[in-house]
């Protein structure tokens, strides 16, 4: 746990406390905390920053009645949110995003597979699982990349990435993953954008398999 | 009083026994001193009065429901109602909920470590300092960028912020906290 090296900026840290990462991401963030006690500290400085801000905040008194109406629903029954735990190398935040569902992985070829938690219009967030010695295909970007690694690990052009490792890509980037030697590798991946794969499928399939 | 909680602030206290006791008169205090600037905090983004009524009134509630995990070794008590204000807000005018890391595993038979509690509140004065000493443009993209008002690419876009420095500060103290959760994975 302590040989994370690849940690979140800090400007997304921020967002993330204030809330503003977009929900992809912040499944990515709050799964890579679970991880790394060094951004769970810094996640924590946020949060402190956050409390003074509101506390530093002016004054505005509240109606009378607020008060009354608040204790009155102190003893009403409620249920609470459920809480999600780690289950073997799944981070609770991505357990939350199953569901309670099994994985479904779908088969990408050359042993590529991935399952998508969730998909709206400001991003998505997947599984990669990619078998050693794999390269997951050259591809660029049309917006931004976070991939978490869970198991396993990968290098590309800027480094190597073992477990709790965070990789952001942009657009600029051009880079080629390949999963180490090993156990194969599971990845926790969110973009903001559709992937452009350059040679792996034709651009039309991307729709299909919504990449 | 616990001789062990002397040094912490009256809202610590409120909070302790809010947890450990359900302390409705506690709760009353909290409530006095939260309240009104929770109000003013979240009409600072242009939320309406009776809005962000309901709003204090949610996250009141879920301050008291809650109540069990807030943990002083690891989060001030305006810390962690900032980040139940966030989420409840995302909650609310997103309609979905927000991803949250695991809770850390708390060591049953681990103890009140009151320096911890005091050094944590004592960094959290020096940043308020910090910050009120920031020019007051500087101080406004603070408040905005945790009001949520700005994007991770529009903070990371404000080089001119002092931001460096009041990490630096508050880091310092986390260390503490850090060190803590070492021990407690031991």
């Amino acid at each position: 746990m302590s040989a994370v090296t690849h940690h979140i900026p800090d400007a997304m840290l921020a967002a993330y406390a204030a809330g503003t990462l977009p929900h992809a991401f912040a499944v990515v963030v709050a799964s890579h905390v679970s991880l790394c006690d060094h951004c769970r500290v810094a996640l924590a400085a946020h949060q402190t920053v956050g409390g003074v801000v509101l506390e530093d905040s002016d004054a505005v008194p509240v109606s009378s009645s607020l008060k009354d109406n608040l204790f009155a629903q102190l003893d009403a029954p409620f249920v609470p949110e459920p809480v999600y735990d780690r289950s073997g190398i799944y981070p609770g935040p991505v357990m939350e995003a199953l569901q309670g569902r099994a994985l479904k992985w779908k088969t990408l070829g050359m042993g590529v597979r991935q399952d998508i938690l969730t998909e709206d219009a400001h991003g998505s967030v997947r599984l990669l699982y990619i078998p050693p010695g794999q390269a997951v295909p050259d591809h660029g970007h049309n917006g931004l990349e976070m991939t978490l690694v869970l198991q396993g690990s990968f290098s590309d052009e800027t480094g190597q990435f073992g477990v709790g490792d965070v990789e952001i890509a942009d657009e600029d980037l051009e880079h080629t993953p390949i999963a180490d030697a090993g156990d194969p590798c599971i990845c926790l991946a969110a973009t903001d954008a559709r992937l452009r794969f350059n040679a792996f499928l034709p651009r039309i399939l991307q729709p299909i398999f919504r990449i | 009083m616990p001789p062990e909680c002397i040094g912490y602030s009256d809202q610590t206290h409120w909070m302790i026994a809010i947890r450990d006791n359900q302390d409705r008169e506690a709760f009353a205090k909290l409530f006095d001193y939260f309240a009104p600037r929770l109000k003013g905090f979240i009409m600072k983004s242009g939320t309406n009065a009776a809005q962000a009524e309901e709003i204090v009134q949610d996250v009141m509630l879920t301050v008291w429901r809650k109540a069990a995990q807030f943990d002083p070794h690891r989060a001030q008590v305006s810390a962690w109602i900032y980040q139940i204000t966030r989420n409840r807000q995302i909650d609310i005018t997103r309609k979905e909920s927000r991803p949250v890391p695991e809770e850390l595993k708390e060591d049953p038979g681990s103890e009140a470590d009151a320096s911890q509690v005091v050094g944590l509140e004592q960094e959290a004065g020096l940043l308020r300092q910090a910050l009120a000493n920031l020019k007051p443009e500087q101080r406004e993209i603070i408040e905005k960028a945790y009001l949520g008002e700005l994007t991770h690419q529009e903070i990371s876009a404000q080089t001119g912020l002092p931001l460096g420095t009041i990490k630096s500060r508050i880091r310092l103290g986390m260390e503490r906290l850090r060190h803590e959760l070492k021990d407690l994975k031991q």
